[in-house]
């Protein structure tokens, strides 16, 4: 076996153990007689744990550099909490067949590739009392067994700490242990129905292709094998159907268990019947086809659930189980604390590489954070001081301290797996309407099949039965039942890829069919921060000068003027001395031996008494006027703008162009209002609005008929956007946690609306296309059946070819494609 | 056609053998991780401790 050394792949100055580059210093450690340098004393200490075990063979045979052993230092003292009983409970169990055995099953951080797997494996199993253990690659979860008089959980925990992972005890009873147990019953009983299918075929036709000539002895034989073989898939594979039909006939409701637990019924006591008579047609190739069929969409859906479901898990695996809490001394030491401990307020460490643990603030250094599975940027984003950090993201360049703002339920990753129960939790009205219409249909074919049943047994008795089998299973209304669901679980999933979270079951359909989108100005359309638009000289000081100037005095603000200005400067600008800044009005200073107002021109105007410039009323009534001037006359006026966002114009002609009307609500001065809206070529605006005229003016469209959508900033629109049928808000992480809007665009970019309007649309028409499909196949099937033309196998057949349709129909949508 | 007295039953043991394989195979759970085993077979377990 040949297995190359990553080493020789890495470059030369990479550490041996986690592949990140070496700095000056180098830690050495000797495997197999070659010294081999490290690049802390983590990684080396943790190599050294590897080889002292005898366990090098991981370095051969890795595919992937193991994580870096920075943080594997200190192992945590909290370990032995959990060794108390009280804290066990949750996720160990006693181990079955065993009385002095116990068994615990931990989620892995860091596995990278298998031989992490065999290393974690290895160690454990050499460990003292560790009776057995396996680590799951695919789920990144170990079951652990252990002798309880022998050794202690926590020191099996730090042995896996030693290695430089982390473990945490994981909580079998979460939704996705549940979703396991199901899954594996489901797929045991699809296996069933499968197999007995295939068998009872092979007995089934050799009888159609006879045709007769088969001696009756072996033509009984065949039928009571088929019976053998459809025994324990009627009685066992078909039981949640017969399940789900008694439920559904409990609450006086018919549903599409009922139709299809009637055809096995009658279709299987009727072959029973004519085995026991030894005369007649049978149908047990026909009973179990259609319970495989059934069966098998049963089982893709809950696929689909599980991964959805699996999502959710990703999320709340985002969150360390440690955070470094920097101690209240002040000296800058750290202690590690358990996540759930921390409290808000109080300090903590992040180090590159790992996730932060809380919601909170920067107080110290800078970095760049990746949230890309809270809000789908796919670029780090940079933080400062004073910058947000989002629980769960990763800290990706530098080390940051930060102070945490909230903790546990009230995070924004909490509030993110909220959202996204509740949208799961709901029905749209779509699918309701589709439920309704099946239930009503389902009605009128049980009629029917009486009806028919009455017919046939005037025209010819032997053949009533089969003909209400296979209008019952032909008819199958499941392609009506999957229609919706299975689009709408495709769409969401493939819009929240995209950045868009539905958070209500309804949105989805309702943007869709949304024909006005209105704006609110300030913070959607714009960012929301001031830019500099132009500068009007009106003195012999250069542009640069001039700036340089407003920026010594604006440097002393915080108003976004101030900042816009600063900005504008470049930060270059000399220092200003007797700064005096005049609220609302503006600020005046000395800067080198000049006397300077910035502000506004009435402000400006009472330093040296001049008239107000003619530029002043050549300045577009789009832009605020920020005048500067010192004891002998003007020098010049800034132009300052609200930025549009890039996306914007985009997005307002995609929207134009896909046939929806456009429309602004601003806060602000009518000109202003009217200037964005004929940049971004928005026909309708209102300037100046109050929340009632927002409100008033959405009332009003919707008089007319329009199905409104309203796109916000999320916090300050509430009402307006609680009005509109569906509401958009733009969600930049920290407000999310509050929102009340139906869809959030999670990292504030408006293009990302245009392909939620997209995504929806191609979702609603390919559940109509699913609906008309299903209506379609059925006023097509249902006379054939009734006609007595449809056997129950080509049923059989035509109902899963009709279901299968609509699920790989729904399925395109998880395409990008348009 | 005698011998299908013989092969049809034999056919439904083989079905229920086939059955309980399946069965032991789902239970010690076979289908849970369908990559690490194929790793896992090339990896040495006789490196010693020093």
């Amino acid at each position: 076996m040949t297995v190359t050394p990553v080493a020789s792949h890495a470059p030369a100055r990479a550490c041996f153990h986690c592949g990140l580059p070496l700095e000056s210093a180098v830690f050495p450690v000797t495997l197999d007689g070659i010294e081999q340098d490290t690049c802390c004393r983590g990684c080396q200490a943790v190599a050294q744990t590897i080889i002292d075990n005898g366990l090098g063979a991981y370095y051969r045979s890795r595919t992937a550099p193991a994580p870096s052993g920075r943080n594997a230092g200190g192992v945590p003292q909290e370990l032995d909490i959990f060794d108390v009983p009280d804290v066990q409970r949750a996720f160990v169990r006693d181990a079955p067949a065993s009385d002095h055995e116990k068994e615990a099953s931990l989620l892995i951080d860091g596995v990278t590739c298998a031989a992490c797997v065999w290393l974690i494996e290895q160690r454990l199993a050499r460990l003292a009392g560790v009776t057995a253990v396996s680590l799951n690659y695919a789920t990144r979860r170990a079951r652990v067994r252990w002798d309880k008089g022998r050794t202690a959980l926590s020191a099996i925990l730090r042995a896996v700490a030693d290695l430089g992972y982390e473990a945490r005890p994981y909580d079998s009873s979460r939704a996705e242990e549940r979703l396991r147990r199901e899954r594996s019953v489901l797929l045991w009983r699809l296996f069933i129905a499968g197999f007995g299918m295939m068998q009872v075929m092979m007995y089934a036709i050799p009888v159609y292709l006879a045709e007769g000539a088969m001696t009756p002895d072996i033509e009984q034989l065949m039928r009571i094998a088929s019976l053998v073989l459809t025994l324990p898939v009627a009685l066992w594979s078909a039981l949640p159907f017969y399940a789900g039909a008694w439920r559904e006939l409990r609450v006086g409701r018919v549903g599409m268990d009922v139709p299809v637990s009637l055809g096995i019924v009658i279709a299987f006591a009727a072959s029973l019947g004519a085995t026991w008579t030894a005369s007649g047609q049978v149908y047990f190739d026909s009973v179990s086809m259609f319970v495989f069929l059934l069966l098998g969409a049963r089982f893709l859906e809950m696929e689909a659930r599980a991964k959805a479901a699996r999502t959710q898990e990703q999320l709340v695996r985002m969150v360390p189980a440690y955070a470094e809490r920097v101690s209240e001394g002040g000296d800058g030491a750290t202690e590690r604390v358990a996540v759930a401990a921390l409290r808000p307020d109080e300090l903590v460490r992040v180090r590159p590489g790992s996730a932060i643990p809380a919601d909170g603030i920067v107080t110290e250094g800078c970095t760049a954070a990746d949230e890309a599975l809270l809000t789908g940027e796919s670029r780090p984003v940079t933080k400062r001081p004073g910058d947000a950090l989002i629980g769960g993201s990763i800290n990706t360049d530098g080390v940051v301290t930060m102070r945490v703002t909230r903790v546990g339920e009230d995070t924004v990753l909490a509030g993110i797996v909220r959202l996204m129960d509740r949208a799961q939790s709901e029905k749209p009205r779509i699918a309701q309407a589709a439920d309704r219409v099946a239930q009503w249909f389902i009605t009128a074919l049980l009629l029917l099949a009486t009806a028919a049943f009455a017919v046939w047994w005037q025209i010819d008795p032997t053949r009533a039965l089969w003909v209400v089998v296979s209008m019952l299973v032909v008819t199958c209304p499941c392609a009506l039942s999957l229609a919706t669901p299975a689009a709408l679980t495709a769409a969401t999933g493939a819009m929240y890829r995209a950045g868009v979270l539905i958070t209500r079951g309804s949105a989805l359909e309702t943007l869709a069919r949304a024909t006005h989108f209105v704006f609110d100005k300030t913070g959607t359309l714009t960012t929301g921060r001031m830019s500099l638009a132009g500068v009007t000289l009106l003195s012999g000081d250069t542009r640069a000068q001039c700036l340089a100037y407003a920026a010594a005095l604006e440097s002393w603000s915080e108003h976004p003027v101030g900042r816009a200005l600063t900005l504008a400067a470049s930060g270059v600008h000399p220092v200003a001395s007797d700064v005096r800044a005049f609220a609302g009005e503006g600020i005046e200073g000395v800067v080198g031996a000049r006397q300077l107002r910035i502000g506004r021109p009435g402000f400006v105007a009472a330093l040296h008494g001049q008239t107000l410039p003619r530029e002043l009323q050549l300045a577009p009534a789009a832009v605020t006027v920020v005048a500067l001037g010192d004891s002998q006359g003007w020098l010049a006026l800034f132009m300052l703008d609200d930025i549009v966002r890039h996306d914007a114009l985009a997005m307002v002609r995609a929207l134009t162009a896909g046939g929806a009307k456009t429309a602004l609500l601003s806060g602000d001065r009518p000109q202003r209002a009217a200037h964005t809206a004929l940049e971004l070529g928005i026909s309708e605006y209102r300037g100046g609005a109050t929340p009632a005229d927002k409100l008033a003016y959405v009332r009003e469209l919707q008089a007319q008929g329009a199905v409104v959508a309203m796109v916000g900033d999320g916090v300050n629109d509430a009402p307006v956007l609680a009005q509109a049928q569906v509401s958009v808000a733009l969600g930049s992480g920290t407000e999310l946690a509050q929102t009340s809007a139906d869809i959030v665009l999670l990292h504030s970019r408006l293009d990302a609306l245009v392909e939620a309007v997209h995504t929806s649309r191609r979702a609603l028409r390919i559940i109509r296309q699913n609906l008309g499909w299903a209506v379609l196949y059925n006023i097509v099937a249902l006379p054939l059946a009734m006609a007595g033309l449809v056997t129950p196998l080509a049923a059989a057949v035509g109902m899963s070819v009709s279901s299968l349709a609509v699920v790989l129909n729904a399925l395109r949508l998880l395409r990008n494609g348009r | 056609m005698d011998i299908l007295y013989l092969l049809i039953p034999l056919s439904l043991l083989l079905v229920f053998l086939i059955g309980g394989v399946f069965w032991w195979a789902l239970r010690s759970g076979q289908f849970e991780d369908l990559e690490g085993p194929a790793h896992r077979v090339l990896m040495d377990d006789d490196d010693h401790p020093r």
